[in-house]
């Protein structure tokens, strides 16, 4: 059973599907986990559904304290997980199967995409690195509550295998809020936008235009902002690959041709 | 209002000064003390205004900011300096100013110290609608608003609409009680509607409606600020009607009425222009608290609570209040920005207690 996406993403990849019998609200991706019971998300785990399906491992986030206490009095076993950067992503794939007796899936799982990563690296190693800005969330039409990636987390490496240079490398948070003057004295020279739907997509001349606001901006001024979409750009799971080889792609066209 | 303990009670210590104003004939003229507040509060909000968007963040260089030889596409300073400081600080006048007011004619129209600007349940209105419109991802502009704000204006216009329509339904002039009791149980109703929305929301839009309810004045740009002008100009322009009524409403509508107000008008235009003030200040900037208890009760510690002379200077120093709170907010910790409201709340909370325990 897995309360965290992005594992329950692990578990299928590692052959571990057949032995999931629950997963979160949030949990779209494969589709196989759409048939599946669900029992609740980060915020609101159902106990009760949780412990009524009897199962052996129940995968929770770190912060779900109580509910860890819950299992333990059951006498379950809890797997609990934090979200940090691509070595946590490779090393929790590691621990989650020797955990469900995958081993040598999770070992092969771990070094592909390990591989894959590395691909990409080599790839745009050598290629001038763009001063990146990476936001994953704002109010639509406007520059107002931007969300962008900082300096550690799963964006931040992601970006960087990728070739790009964050521009909130120095601020030591998953996530910034930057006012516009901070925008503007960061100067990105691209501007890369990830969302998990595809909302932002339909809209995508409009929600460039917002950035008009600030033409002195290098990449404004250049044309260089950039919609992806998918919720493997939000998801830190095996996918992770998918999202670094996209902004690969994105940032350094030259390279994959 | 024949209630011995409570709102009444507080209402009268406001109102024990502000009747025996005209009998101490040894003060200067009240034309004259208006006069003299206004210089003084005026001089404060123009030097805040001035001074803040000369600081920030970034160091500029206001020759190559006011330079005509650079393209203003180019240039950095110019654009930090017109685009991202100025507005903001325009913002923060207006909202600080609009609140303060607003917090002050509510105060005397519920006769309650404690009032604040979103007691009556606009602010919630406010943001359930705005909450609705970030889980219902619209982005479609309404005029010159964008969805948030238009949608943010139109919650806090039907929560005023509501509680206007519980209060004035049964007599001719305002039940000051049904009023409050109404504004409470409308925000406590509103605020389980926008916890629910909240739980059906995914992570994405809870981030987002969050961050709206901290506050934030950075408005980039002037579209949202010409678009809520109107607004509070029109809301300031039936202020100006109000301060000698406020006085004696703060009586109590019996004595008021007594006294040759016509309480149910003065009532309407108090609660109006109020709810008019608030809305257009929360759907520009989110609800930012504090603000309208705060700066009423100092300029009252200042000047008396004469609500001619109260009234100006707390628009005033409204402004100045919150374009300095906006400026500590995006310097203290820069690059991070700490949420104006936070800000607020840090000074407002403590205040707010004080204010509470002092009298007991």
């Amino acid at each position: 059973m897995s309360l965290v996406p992005a594992l329950t993403e692990v578990l299928f990849a590692l052959g571990a599907g057949p032995q999931v019998v629950g997963v979160s609200s949030f949990d779209e991706f494969p589709p196989e986990v759409k048939t599946l019971p669900k029992v609740g998300a980060l915020l609101d785990p159902d106990t009760e559904a949780v412990l009524a399906l009897r199962p052996d491992l129940v995968i929770v986030y770190g912060s779900q304290s109580e509910l860890q206490t819950q299992l333990r009095r059951a006498g379950l076993r809890a797997f609990s997980y934090r979200h940090g950067g691509i070595t946590t992503i490779l090393a929790t794939i590691r621990e989650l199967g020797a955990a469900t007796g995958h081993r040598a899936e999770s070992d092969a799982l771990a070094s592909t995409l390990q591989a894959r990563l590395d691909a990409v690296r080599t790839r745009v190693n050598g290629r001038p690195r763009p001063r990146t800005l990476l936001v994953f969330e704002r109010q639509p039409g406007t520059l107002r509550g931007v969300y962008a990636a900082g300096g550690v987390g799963f964006l931040h490496d992601v970006l960087g295998i990728a070739g790009g240079a964050n521009v909130f490398a120095d601020i030591a948070r998953e996530s910034v809020q930057p006012s516009v003057e901070t925008l503007l004295t960061r100067a990105p020279d691209v501007i890369l936008e990830v969302r998990a739907t595809g909302l932002i997509e339909r809209r995508t001349a409009s929600e460039r235009d917002a950035w008009s606001a600030l033409p002195s901006i290098p990449a404004v001024r250049n044309a260089r902002i950039h919609f992806l979409t998918g919720d493997h750009f939000v998801v830190p799971g095996p996918r992770l690959v998918q999202a670094t080889e996209a902004i690969a792609r994105t940032l350094h066209p030259d390279a994959f041709k | 209002m024949t209630r011995p303990h409570g709102p009444a009670e507080a209402g009268h210590y406001v109102s024990a000064d502000a009747t025996s104003l005209p009998r101490r004939k040894a003060r200067p003229s009240v034309r004259a003390r208006v006069a003299a507040t206004l210089l003084g509060f005026g001089a404060l909000a123009v030097a805040t205004c001035v001074l803040a968007p000369l600081v920030g963040t970034t160091p500029i260089s206001f020759a190559a900011a006011f330079s005509r030889s650079i393209p203003f596409d180019q240039n950095v300073d110019a654009q930090i300096f017109f685009v991202a400081r100025l507005p903001r600080v325009l913002a923060g006048a207006l909202v600080g100013s609009a609140l303060a007011s607003a917090g002050v004619v509510f105060q005397a129209l519920l006769r309650n110290p404690l009032a604040t600007p979103f007691t009556l349940g606009v602010s919630a209105g406010a943001s359930l609608g705005a909450m609705l419109v970030i889980m219902l991802g619209g982005a479609i502009a309404l005029g010159p608003f964008s969805t948030v704000p238009a949608a943010s204006l139109a919650g806090a216009g039907l929560a005023a609409a509501m509680v206007y329509w519980l209060a004035t339904r049964q007599e001719r002039a305002m039940s000051t009680s049904v009023l409050l009791l109404a504004g409470v149980t409308l925000n406590a109703f509103f605020s389980a509607l926008i916890m629910f929305v909240q739980y059906l929301a995914d992570f994405a839009q809870v981030y987002r409606a969050a961050r709206w309810i901290m506050g934030d004045l950075d408005v980039g740009g002037y579209d949202s600020l010409t678009a809520s002008l109107p607004l509070i100009v029109s809301s300031f322009a039936l202020f100006a009607l109000l301060p000698s009524s406020l006085n004696l409403l703060s009586l109590g509508a019996d004595a008021a009425a007594a006294r040759g107000v016509d309480v149910g008008r003065a009532q309407r235009i108090a609660f109006l222009s109020a709810s008019l003030a608030t809305s257009a200040a929360v759907s520009l900037a989110g609800p930012i608290g504090f603000v309208g208890i705060v700066v009423p009760h100092l300029v009252r510690l200042l000047v008396g609570v004469d609500h001619r002379i109260v009234l100006p200077a707390s628009a005033l120093f409204g402004a100045a209040f919150l374009v300095a709170c906006d400026l500590a907010a995006r310097t203290l910790l820069a690059p991070i920005e700490i949420p104006v409201g936070v800000v607020t709340a840090m000074i407002g909370g403590p205040f707010f207690l004080w204010l509470l325990v002092r009298k007991g």
